[in-house]
């Protein structure tokens, strides 16, 4: 029981803590909070018993993530230009979503059934046989590497896709400027660099 | 009574909905690309969390085999598919930040309704420029 109102009282942190991502204007409050955002995100995975994907969550999610979001801010403005006006038509999008989604979550099984279909097909199976098998007690690592070796295998070859695009993106023709900019010297071949892009 | 239970019972989900519209909206009318990216990652995270919340078993325990019997465990296959989604979502978001830290240099503004302001006005040049050449 108290596992479950620890539950609920975390869901409905990261709540609040969206609500002042939409309505702050600073970026490095934003990047904060949404480190912060992620930290209460692998705080609920522990409490769901999903241990594997809470550490990964603090360590790539909030962590990784974050200083990504703070190194390239190093190289933006810090403050949103101006305010963004409150638009109505997006709003009303987002809530007829919302409320047809919502009107579709009542029909998924209860949260935590254990009888609910998700459970019942191949779930089981791994728990029962991947220890016989592979000798590993921890049935995540053993899906993971045993079972679904290939989608990790499709994940390296994403993250590494993505890599060579940063790469290729940041050691263009501005590399040179970039670094002045850091260094706060004036910017000589700027006209230069705008005509090249 | 029982309405206020089956919502308190459900509230995971009606939270991951809250957020992924939160998520969604601050894409659509935010200008600012870092906080649309943040709006991005919101919205993955909501979806992490729908798993994570569909693989519960109440009473489970973490799908770590203790060698008790009659232990109930979570389901460990959301768990799978998550760990590869958070790996990939980190990915995503570099390649993002990456695109964005060049838009700047090339145009000095990371705000939307800028950059197509100054699409527009380059498109003018070039329409006078032809008519010059006529």
């Amino acid at each position: 029981m108290v596992e479950f109102w620890v539950n609920v009282f975390l869901i409905s942190l990261l709540v609040v803590i969206t609500f002042y991502i939409i309505r702050l204007k600073s970026l490095i409050a934003i990047v904060a909070l949404s480190g912060a955002y992620s930290l209460t995100a692998a705080a609920i995975f522990v409490n769901m018993d999903a241990v594997d994907v809470a550490f990964t969550e603090a360590a790539v999610g909030s962590g990784i993530s974050t200083i990504l979001f703070l190194a390239a801010l190093r190289y933006l403005p810090l403050e949103e230009a101006h305010h963004t006006r409150f638009s109505g038509w997006s709003l009303t999008l987002c809530i007829i979503v919302g409320l047809m989604l919502i009107n579709a979550a009542f029909s998924l099984p209860d949260f935590g059934d254990p009888g609910a279909p998700a459970h019942l097909h191949v779930a089981p199976r791994y728990i029962e046989e991947s220890y016989p098998l592979f000798h590993i007690p921890n049935v995540v690592t053993n899906v993971l590497a045993s079972y679904r070796g290939f989608d990790t295998l499709g994940e390296v070859v994403v993250v590494f896709t993505a890599g060579i695009g940063v790469i290729i993106l940041l050691t263009g023709s501005t590399l040179s400027m970039r670094f002045r900019k850091s260094e706060n010297l004036p910017v000589q071949n700027k006209e230069a660099s705008k005509k090249e892009t | 009574m029982s309405s206020l239970y089956s919502v308190l019972l459900n509230w995971n989900y009606i939270v991951v909905i809250m957020l992924m519209m939160a998520g969604l909206y601050i894409i659509i009318s935010n200008q600012n690309f870092i906080k649309k990216l943040v709006g991005l990652s919101i919205f993955q995270s909501s979806v992490f969390i729908f798993y994570i919340s569909l693989g519960k078993v109440s009473g489970g325990t973490a799908p770590i085999l203790t060698g008790v019997s009659d232990t109930v465990y979570s389901n460990p296959l959301p768990h799978v598919l998550i760990l590869t989604a958070i790996v990939v979502g980190v990915a995503t978001n570099a390649l993002g930040l990456a695109l964005v830290v060049r838009i700047h240099e090339a145009f000095d503004s990371i705000e939307e309704k800028k950059l197509l302001a100054l699409k527009i006005e380059d498109g003018h040049q070039e329409n006078e420029q032809k008519d010059n050449k006529l």
